[in-house]
């Protein structure tokens, strides 16, 4: 047999679905899937696995593919883990007028990764991003929910000890 | 009802109904409009484009499949602006596919090549790199090339709203999307093989038909599938005689435009190395391969020898319910003029106390169609969407309608509809549970004094009553149910209190057609009574000794297999006309005469609606092989019976029609009262799974294939929890199963959906052929 989902998502998670749930009529409760996932993966250190996702089909009784077809469509939901600290670097076109590409090559040396890769250490995943809508303050990246704005490299360095 | 809209396609004044589509009132007019996402059973998804047409006053084409009819509106299909669209729509469409038509099996029936043809450019701008997606593999049964997909989602769609089982999606997106299931996995449902026929490209192809030949070396040829009881339309394709594949037939009133795997893969089976391929003849306890007229008469004098020192009465015949309606009346007729009314196709069922009661053959008045309109259906002892898979579609619409669906199982069966209630109980507990509504419904029937209603039968009595039409479905686990007859005269009683139709759906291609031909012990032809003779169940319980067996394998396609070898065994000359031939048939009989199966043979199968469906021979007839109405026809002959003289196929048919203008069928009524029986204990729930039904699919790899995934290991006994805890099983291990002294060693699987003091264990199947009864009492140990 398998697990049923509430073995496989904590309380926690299950909660904030019901929450979310209670804003949509009973039988669309399936409309709670995107913020469903986004708790899931969350709980789930970033990322979300074939069983977490099957695990929230199933309690939002989807077939596992609609919920697939979600997760995989939308750029913010990870399939694959990712590091503690994923990095948003923006290459849309007032970023690169600006230079953003100085700042993901620096990012690349310092990381010691490529786009889409993460450390060894599981600490940075280097993301390239489109348009974040911060054009004024171009060079952009986004850290985790947060902005950072007019990059330049000793602004990088200065933030990635800090994660660090 | 608003009125009829006027519209104007290419200059030609056309009426259309409010709300419809351009594409279908072109489509109704003849006019034909390119589409690849578009289909008229699913819903508009308007993502291919290829459909732009011109609409006066709009700056842009625009997709006629998701353009709603307006009154005064003028559509032009081929007018420069339309035909340009549709060539830039085309090109866009072609840019990744790849240009692998000589080594595509939909090279030659694609409707990309077609429209390619038709609408497209002989050149493409596009100069770079194609984009390849890598294949799944989804199964036995269907192969996919997913570089090839247009993504017009028909398969996704047709998953979710036609078969009710969403495993196809589209994920990634942009030019990542990709149609698949994602998590690789073998598509499960049984009417998965549609998708070939929806895919308009050759993304999603047959299989088993993959690589063996070409559409344009094909002929096609119209016939009837023969193993659900509504006569599915079917076409067949041959090549040089030979059955390559089968596809859908549109039958708006039986199957609509699918088939079910089932019915499009068994030709798989056809040429099985089982096939009997000459006749043969045991002499001395030797098989010989021999010559027909040797062999015939062999038989004939074989079973006169019996007539002669034992009289007519110790002769039997059992026929397979897949049998045409021409083989089942000269079998009947030879049976009846040699003196013996031994005869039956019902051979998995075991209660006929009450066949007397029966009309002239199971019907369900009305369409298969009208399933669809039904507010209330009651599921008795069925697991229909295995069982009848197609009749299953449509109480899936009828329940998106809105229809309350309940069901009175012995397992609780996930459907592919929504169910509204359900009772599961035990098979020596299902009568009781079925009375309890019965008697919901009218509290004063005598018959059900013992029995005892409860707030569940009252609610689900509630909704029976007030429906506005009720159909009740009776199933193939109902009839084969040891006390099938109150099954029958409950439900029979529920559907008079609640005004609704019962519907029988009979095991196999054409039980309708055996009832109506005589191929039943108490009614010859036409339902005109005669001196009663043995069922099926008697027949074999007291034994006779001499059988006639008309493709039947004693140990898979009777109730009690034990009984059926025993008898055989027994019996002094056993005459078996068969398509294969299997070590039990070696066994106990004397001689095989290879006959033909569906493809190979004329003949006649009356669905469950009554409609009388004729088919040709399609294919050549295999080897030595015979149609089963010519040899019987030349057995009439040799027994010097009178009428036997047929010439073809249709005379005998003729002969049953004229036999039924003065039908004199008279129906007695009468069933006993209910008794409780001593309710504690174990039975068995001994369902045959969808591909083990009959000889062909039992052949049928892929299908068989496929029956694992689907349904898991068959040959093992299910128990929920529960009752493992209680018997001292666990999953995993073997266990002992034993029935009337016999016994088999099988693994045990958990499995919630059986019911208490019950055991699912698989019949029709090999593993469990040693077992006795379907539905009877059963031991089980740990072992």
């Amino acid at each position: 047999m398998s697990k049923t989902p509430n073995t496989i998502l904590s309380p926690t998670v299950c909660a904030e679905i019901d929450r979310w749930m209670l804003r949509y009529p009973p039988e669309q409760k399936r409309s709670a899937v995107m913020e469903a996932l986004r708790f899931a993966q969350e709980d789930n250190g970033g990322s979300l696995t074939d069983s977490i996702m099957n695990a929230v089909a199933d309690y939002l009784g989807m077939s596992h593919i609609a919920v697939y077809e979600v997760a995989s469509f939308y750029t913010m939901y990870n399939l694959a883990p990712v590091g503690q600290h994923i990095i948003n670097v923006c290459t849309n076109i007032s970023c690169t007028l600006a230079d953003s590409e100085k700042v993901l090559e620096h990012l690349k040396t310092r990381l010691g990764i490529g786009l889409n890769e993460t450390t060894a250490d599981g600490k940075f995943t280097l993301r390239e991003v489109e348009c974040l809508a911060a054009c004024a303050s171009a060079p952009v990246a986004q850290v985790g929910k947060k902005y950072y704005e007019n990059l330049t490299p000793d602004k990088l360095d200065a933030l990635l000890d800090e994660l660090g | 009802m608003l009125s009829d809209i006027e519209i104007e396609i290419d200059g030609k004044p056309l009426k259309a109904k409010p709300n419809s589509m351009v594409i279908q009132v072109a489509d109704e007019a003849g006019i034909y409009i390119p589409r690849f996402c578009y289909h008229k059973e699913l819903s508009v998804a308007a993502n291919c484009r290829m459909c732009l047409v011109e609409m006066e006053k709009s700056p842009k084409a625009v997709p006629a499949c998701a353009t709603p009819v307006m009154p005064g509106m003028k559509i032009f299909t081929r007018s420069p602006k339309a035909l340009a669209a549709q060539k830039a729509v085309m090109e866009f469409l072609l840019i990744n596919h790849p240009l692998d038509c000589p080594i595509c099996d939909q090279g030659g029936e694609c409707e990309l090549q077609d429209l390619s043809m038709g609408y497209g450019s002989a050149n493409s701008y596009f100069t770079f790199g194609k984009r390849s997606v890598e294949d799944q593999d989804i199964g036995p049964l269907i192969e996919t090339e997913m570089t090839r997909c247009i993504q017009c989602t028909r398969c996704v769609r047709f998953g979710d709203e036609v078969a009710g089982l969403r495993e196809l999606g589209a994920t990634g997106r942009g030019e990542h999307m990709e149609i698949g299931t994602y998590v690789t996995h073998a598509i499960k449902s049984e009417v998965s093989g549609n998708i070939i026929d929806l895919c308009p490209v050759g993304a999603l192809t047959s299989k088993p038909f993959r690589f063996t030949a070409r559409a344009w070396e094909l002929n096609q040829f119209p016939s009837i599938a023969p193993h659900d009881c509504l006569g599915t339309n079917i076409n067949v394709h041959t090549r040089r005689g030979v059955v390559m594949r089968v596809v859908p037939r549109e039958n708006f009133a039986l199957n609509g435009t699918w088939i079910a795997d089932r019915e499009r893969y068994s030709y798989l089976g056809l040429y099985h190395p089982d096939r009997v391929t000459k006749p043969l003849i045991r002499v001395n306890g030797h098989w010989h391969t021999t010559d027909w007229q040797t062999a015939l008469e062999f038989a004939v004098k074989g079973l006169q020898d019996v007539i002669s020192a034992e009289g007519a009465d110790q002769l039997g015949a059992l026929a397979s319910p897949n049998s045409t309606t021409e083989e089942f009346f000269l079998l009947q007729k030879i049976w009846r003029q040699l003196g013996s009314s031994n005869i039956d196709h019902r051979l998995r069922q075991v209660d006929f106390s009450d066949q007397d009661s029966f009309g002239l053959y199971p019907k369900l008045e009305g369409s298969v169609a009208d399933l669809e309109n039904c507010s209330t259906i009651l599921l008795v002892g069925s697991n229909i969407q295995k069982e009848q898979p197609l009749a299953a579609l449509r109480v899936r619409k009828a329940a998106l309608k809105g229809a309350n669906v309940v069901a009175v199982n012995m397992m609780d069966y996930r459907f592919n509809f929504k169910v509204s209630d359900k009772k599961i109980a035990a098979p020596h507990d299902f009568v009781f549970s079925l009375a309890g509504i019965a008697k919901a419904l009218s509290p004063k029937l005598a018959e059900l004094a013992d029995v005892s209603v409860s707030e569940q039968d009252r609610s689900i009595a509630e909704r029976l009553r007030t429906g506005e039409k009720t159909v009740i479905l009776l199933g193939a686990l109902a009839l084969n149910h040891p006390e099938a007859a109150m099954i029958r005269w409950l439900a029979q009683m529920i559907a008079t209190a609640s005004k609704g139709t019962l519907v029988i759906l009979t095991e196999g291609g054409n039980a309708a057609g055996a009832w109506l031909a005589g191929a039943i012990p108490h009614r010859t032809a036409a339902g005109d009574r005669v001196q009663q003779g043995l069922d099926a169940r008697a027949m074999l319980e007291q034994t006779r000794q001499a059988y006639l067996l008309l493709n039947v394998d004693p140990e898979l396609d009777c109730a009690n297999a034990t009984a059926a070898m025993d008898a055989l065994t027994a019996a002094k000359f056993v005459v078996s006309l068969s398509v294969f031939k299997t070590e039990a048939l070696e066994r106990v009989a004397d001689v095989i005469l290879p006959v033909t199966p569906f493809t190979e043979t004329a003949g006649t199968f009356v669905n469950v609606t009554g409609q009388w469906q004729s088919f040709r021979g399609v294919a050549s007839a295999h080897e030595e092989s015979r149609p089963a109405w010519k040899v019987l026809r030349v057995m009439g002959n040799l027994f010097h019976l009178q009428g036997f003289d047929y010439e073809a196929a249709d005379e005998v048919l003729q002969e049953l029609k004229l036999a039924m203008q003065h039908s004199s069928l008279v129906v007695k009524e009468g069933v006993g009262s209910l008794v409780k029986k001593n309710g504690n204990g174990l039975s068995r729930i001994g369902e045959i799974p969808i591909y083990a039904g009959d000889g062909l699919v039992r052949r049928a790899e892929a299908l068989q294939k496929t029956q694992a995934i689907i349904d898991g290991e068959l040959a093992a006994v299910r128990v929920n929890a529960q009752t493992a805890t209680e018997l001292g099983l666990s999953a995993g291990n073997m266990a002992r199963v034993k029935q009337n002294g016999s016994e088999v060693k099988l693994p045990v699987v958990i499995d919630e959906r059986v019911p208490l003091q019950a055991v699912f264990i698989a019949g029709g199947i090999m593993a469990t052929k040693e077992l006795s009864e379907l539905f009877g009492r059963i031991e089980v140990l740990p072992a």
